[in-house]
C-alpha cells in the first residue's frame, strides 16, 4: 500500500501545498518531547523504537512460556485447561517469532545499516517510520483478542488447516491471528523494500558491495528473504481470512479441499522465515568475534557468499518440514538431500568463526561470550536439525519434543543468544553508556546455563515419545524428571532476562560516575565506529570516502613490513566529531502513524462491524493522500545550509558522486 | 523524492533513483503474491465438489476483448508517459484520463463477468474452483482498480500544475505498475482462461 501511493510523492517541493496539509496537523519540527518520537524519521529513534517494543513482547511471550512449562512441571496438573493451553503455546510462538525476534533484528538494521555504509538516513524516512507503527499496531492488534476476541488463536504458530477453519476454532482468535500478521507483514514488506534502497543505493563513496560489512551483508539478505517470503504468507492468510470470514471453501475438505495447501504455503513462507530469524544473529557474531580476535573476519567474501547461499537455498526446503503429511517418496527424498546440502553453507560460516578466532588476541568481553555461545549453541541445532534431514529419523521424530529442542536451540540458541550479544556490543552506541561487564557476564551464564536447562532435556523427552503441543502427560512414562528440570531451567532464563533488565538500569545510573565511552570502545572496525556515541542525529559529519574493508580500523592501524598490526593513530584523533551544523535531515511527520492507525481500525471492522472498516479506510486514505502532498523536507524548517541544495547524503564534490556512482556496478 | 525535484539525478551508486528501485523490488515480490494464487487456482480448478467450475462457464471471446482494452492501455501508458517527458501536458494528460478510461472498461467488464457467472450458478462459496477463481481475479481487479487511483491523481496533479515535466520519472514508475498489472493478465488469461481442463 505504502509503496503504491509513492509515486504520487514526486508532487511534492511545492511550497504552495506545505504548510498545514487539510489544515489538521502542523509539521512537526524535531525535538526531544513525546511528539518527537511519534512523529521521527530519524532512522535511529526508529531502531530504538523497534527494540524497546521488541523486549517488551519479548516479556510477554517469556511469560507464556513460563506459563506452559508451569502446566508441564509436574503431570497432570491442571493450571490451565486444554483449550487456554492450546491458546497460549500459540500466542508464545506468535510472539516470539513475529514480535519479538524480528523486530529486534530490524532495531539493528535500522539503526546501523546506515551508519554501516556511510549514509545518514535510509532511503525512505517516512517509510520507515510507517514500517514501525505499522509493526506495532499489528502487534498490539494481535494481542488484543485476549480482550476482546474471546481468547488468543489456538491452532499453533503454523496454524494448520482444517484446525484454523471456524468448525475447530469458533472463537475470534485466528481471525486475530491472520489480520494481525497481515499488518505486520505489510510493515516487514516495507521496510525490507526501504532497507534494500539503502543497501544498494546509499552507500559512501568507495563503500562497494563486497566491502559492506558482513552484518550489512546478512541483513541485506534478509530483506530480501523478506521482501520474496511475505506475499507467500500473505496469500495463505488471505485465503485462511477468506475461509473464516466469507465462507470461501479453500480449506474445507468435506468440499474437496486439500489442507495441504497451507501447509504449502505456509512453509514456503516459513523456512526462509528461519534464515530471516537466524541471519541478522550470523551477522552480529561476523561483526564481535573480528573485533574480540583483533583479526579480520577469515574469509569475507565466503562468508557473503555462503548467506547468498543459504539465502537462496532455503527457498528450496520448507517440504522437509512436511515429511509425514504423505507428498510421497520422491519429494521426501528430494527435500532430504536440500535439506541436507543447506548444512553445507552454515558449516562455512562456522568454521570461519572459528578460523577467524584461530590466533586471535581474544577477549572474553560480555559480547564475545554471547557470541561465541551463539556458535556452539547454534552447532547443536544444526546438527540436531540434519538428523531431521533423514526422513525416516524424522518420522520418529516429528511432533515430539525432540523438535521443540532443535527449533530452539537454533531460534534462542542461534538467534536470541546472537542479538543479545548485539546489545552489548552496540549499547555504548546506541545510547553513550556501556552496560556493566559483571554484570553482563553473570546475566550470560545464567541465561546459557538455564536455556540449556530447558531445552537440553527436550531432546531426551522427545525421544522417549513425549508429543509437543499436549496440555499435560500421565505419570509412569518416565516424563516426570526431565520436565520438572525443564520447568527450572525456564525460571533461569526469566532470571536472566530480568537481570539483563536491571543490569540496563543499574549500569545506566552508574554511568553518571563514569567516563564516557568515546566513539570506539571496543577497538572495532566498522563505520559506526568512526563517529560519537551516542550516534548524533545527523550521522556523519562528513561522508567518508572508503578505501578497504574494516575503512575504519585502517585508520587507525596499518600493518608493518613483518606484517605485524601497528597502531598508526589514536581513535579519538580520527574519528569524526559530531559537531557539524546545518546538515539538512528529513523533517519528521505524523501521517506514518496516522496511516498506522487506520488499518487495526480496518481489521477490527471485518471482524466486529464493517462500519469501523469504513472509518478506518477514510483514515488511512486521508493520510497517504496528505503524506504525498506533504513534501519529504519541510521547506519552512530551520536550517542553516548555505548552498542551499537540500538533503545531500555526499559531499559536494563532483569527483566523489562521480566515484560513488561507478561503484554501483557491483549491484 | 523531493532531491528528484531539486536534482534531475539524484547521485545514488545504482544510478537508479530511489523511488524507482523501490517499485521494481515492490514488483519483483508481488510476482510471489500472484504465483500463490494462480498455483492456489491450478490446484482446485477443477474442484468442483459436484458443481460448475469455472471452466465450464467462460466466456474467451468476451474476455478476449476485455483482455485486449487492458493491453492497449499500456500503450496509452507509454504514450502518456512519452508526452510527459516531451513536456506536451496537455497531451499527456489526455492519454493519462485514457488509459485510466480503458482499465475502467476492463474493471467494468470484470463486474459483468462475475455478474454473469453468479447467475449461472457459480458462488463465491460453490465450491473450491469457484473461490479460487474469484479470489485470484478479484486480487487482480483490486490492483488495477488502485492503478486507476494512481492514474486519476496523476492526471488531477498534472491539472494543477504540481505535475511538470521534470516529474515525468513519477508517471514512469506509476507505468511500471500498470504494466505489471497487465502482464500479469497476460498470464492469468493464458493459464485460467486459454488453457482448457481436462
Amino acid at each position: 500500500m505504502a509503496i503504491i501511493e509513492e509515486p504520487l510523492a514526486l508532487t511534492s517541493g511545492e511550497p504552495a501545498v506545505a504548510e498545514r496539509p487539510l489544515g489538521v496537523l502542523t509539521r512537526p519540527q524535531g525535538g526531544n518531547g513525546w511528539r518527537d518520537w511519534l512523529s521521527t524519521v530519524d532512522h535511529k529513534r526508529i531502531g530504538i523504537m523497534y527494540g524497546a517494543a521488541a523486549m517488551f513482547f519479548f516479556v510477554v511471550g517469556g511469560s507464556e512460556a513460563l506459563l506452559i512449562r508451569l502446566q508441564l512441571a509436574f503431570p497432570e496438573q491442571g493450571l490451565l485447561s486444554g483449550q487456554l493451553y492450546n491458546e497460549i503455546f500459540t500466542m508464545h510462538g506468535v510472539t516470539m517469532v513475529f514480535l519479538f525476534i524480528m523486530p529486534l533484528a530490524a532495531a539493528f538494521a535500522n539503526y546501523l545499516i546506515p551508519l554501516q555504509i556511510g549514509a545518514r538516513d535510509v532511503a525512505f524516512p517516512r517509510l520507515n517510520a510507517l514500517s514501525f507503527w505499522v509493526w506495532l499496531s499489528g502487534a498490539l492488534f494481535l494481542n488484543s483478542s485476549w480482550l476482546v476476541g474471546g481468547g488468543g488463536a489456538d491452532c499453533g504458530w503454523f496454524c494448520y488447516s482444517p484446525n484454523s477453519g471456524i468448525v475447530f476454532s469458533p472463537s475470534h482468535g485466528v481471525d486475530f491471528y491472520a489480520l494481525g500478521l497481515l499488518i505486520a507483514g505489510i510493515a516487514s514488506l516495507v521496510s525490507s523494500i526501504n532497507l534494500i534502497v539503502t543497501c544498494l543505493n546509499m552507500r559512501a563513496p568507495g563503500m562497494t558491495l563486497f566491502r559492506m560489512p558482513v552484518l550489512t551483508w546478512m541483513l541485506l539478505i534478509t530483506q530480501f528473504l523478506l521482501a520474496f517470503a511475505l506475499p507467500v504468507i500473505t496469500v495463505a492468510l488471505f485465503l485462511l481470512l477468506f475461509d473464516r470470514l466469507f465462507d470461501s471453501q479453500f480449506f474445507d475438505p468435506a468440499a474437496g479441499a486439500d489442507p495441504l495447501l497451507w501447509q504449502h504455503l505456509f512453509w514456503i513462507f516459513g523456512h526462509p522465515e528461519v534464515y530471516i530469524i537466524i541471519l541478522p544473529s550470523f551477522g552480529i557474531v561476523s561483526e564481535i568475534i573480528p573485533t574480540f580476535s583483533r583479526k579480520p573476519i577469515f574469509g569475507y567474501s565466503f562468508m557473503v557468499f555462503s548467506g547468498i547461499a543459504i539465502g537462496f537455498m532455503g527457498w528450496g526446503v520448507w517440504a522437509h518440514h512436511m515429511f509425514v503429511s504423505g507428498i510421497g517418496p520422491i519429494s521426501v527424498v528430494a527435500f532430504s538431500l536440500a535439506t541436507m546440502f543447506i548444512a553445507v553453507p552454515t558449516g562455512v560460516k562456522i568454521l570461519n568463526w572459528l578460523a577467524t578466532m584461530w590466533g586471535g588476541a581474544l577477549r572474553f568481553t560480555t559480547a564475545m561470550l554471547f557470541a561465541t555461545a551463539t556458535v556452539a549453541m547454534f552447532t547443536i541445532g544444526g546438527l540436531s536439525g540434519v538428523t531431521h534431514a533423514l526422513a525416516p529419523a524424522d518420522t520418529q521424530q516429528t511432533d515430539t519434543y525432540y523438535i521443540v529442542a532443535h527449533f530452539h536451540y537454533v531460534i534462542f540458541g542461534g538467534g536470541v543468544i546472537g542479538l543479545m550479544g548485539g546489545c552489548y556490543f552496540w549499547w555504548p552506541k546506541v545510547f553513550g553508556y556501556m552496560l556493566d561487564e559483571r554484570r553482563g557476564k553473570w546475566h550470560f551464564w545464567t541465561m546459557l546455563v538455564g536455556f540449556n536447562l530447558t531445552f537440553g532435556p527436550m531432546h531426551v523427552l522427545g525421544l522417549q515419545g513425549m508429543s509437543r503441543r499436549i496440555d499435560t502427560y500421565s505419570s509412569g512414562f518416565g516424563f516426570e524428571f526431565w520436565n520438572l528440570v525443564s520447568t527450572i531451567g525456564s525460571f533461569i532464563i526469566a532470571i536472566s532476562v530480568a537481570y539483563f533488565i536491571y543490569n540496563i538500569w543499574k549500569s545506566k545510573r552508574e554511568a553518571v560516575d563514569r567516563p564516557p565511552p568515546g566513539p570506539d570502545p571496543w577497538d572495532a572496525r566498522s563505520l559506526e565506529w568512526s563517529i560519537p556515541s551516542p550516534a548524533p542525529v545527523h550521522n556523519f559529519d562528513y561522508v567518508p570516502v572508503i578505501e578497504s574493508q574494516d575503512d575504519w580500523w585502517f585508520r587507525k592501524y596499518t600493518i608493518n613490513d613483518d606484517d605485524k598490526v601497528v597502531r598508526i593513530a589514536d581513535p579519538e584523533m580520527v574519528a569524526q566529531k559530531g559537531d557539524a551544523t546545518g546538515v539538512h535531515l528529513p523533517s519528521p511527520s505524523f501521517w506514518p502513524l496516522v496511516l498506522a492507525l487506520g488499518l487495526p481500525l480496518v481489521a477490527y471492522g471485518l471482524i466486529f462491524n464493517l462500519w469501523l472498516c469504513v472509518i478506518g479506510g477514510i483514515l488511512a486514505a486521508v493520510a497517504i493522500y496528505s503524506w504525498a502532498l506533504e513534501p519529504v523536507d519541510d521547506p519552512d524548517a530551520h536550517h542553516d545550509d548555505s548552498d542551499g541544495d537540500g538533503a545531500d547524503d555526499l559531499p559536494n564534490d563532483p569527483a566523489l558522486q562521480e566515484a560513488s556512482r561507478d561503484d554501483g556496478g557491483g549491484g | 523524492m523531493s532531491t528528484a525535484v531539486l536534482h534531475d539525478h539524484p547521485p545514488t551508486n545504482t544510478g537508479i533513483s530511489h523511488t524507482k528501485l523501490a517499485m521494481w523490488l515492490f514488483l519483483g515480490s508481488e510476482c510471489l503474491l500472484f504465483g500463490g494464487l494462480i498455483s492456489t487456482y491450478l490446484l482446485y480448478k477443477t474442484q468442483g465438489n459436484g458443481g460448475i467450475i469455472p471452466a465450464d462457464i467462460f466466456d474467451i471471446p468476451f474476455t478476449s476483448i476485455s483482455s485486449f482494452v487492458l493491453l492497449m492501455s499500456s500503450l496509452t501508458m507509454v504514450l502518456a508517459l512519452s508526452s510527459v517527458t516531451r513536456g506536451d501536458m496537455h497531451r499527456g494528460k489526455a492519454w493519462l484520463v485514457v488509459t485510466a478510461l480503458l482499465g475502467g472498461v476492463f474493471i467494468g467488464g470484470q463486474v459483468y463477468e462475475f455478474t454473469s457467472f453468479y447467475r449461472e450458478g457459480l458462488g463465491y462459496t460453490t465450491n473450491p474452483a469457484s473461490s479460487a477463481f474469484y479470489t485470484l481475479t478479484g486480487f487482480h481487479g483490486v490492483h488495477v482498480s488502485l492503478g486507476i487511483v494512481m492514474l486519476m491523481s496523476l492526471f488531477v496533479a498534472a491539472h494543477q500544475g504540481k505535475l511538470k515535466p521534470e516529474n515525468a520519472e513519477t508517471v514512469e514508475i506509476v507505468g511500471l505498475y500498470w504494466h505489471f498489472v497487465d502482464i500479469v493478465w497476460i498470464f492469468i488469461f493464458t493459464v485460467i482462461y486459454l488453457i482448457p481442463v481436462e
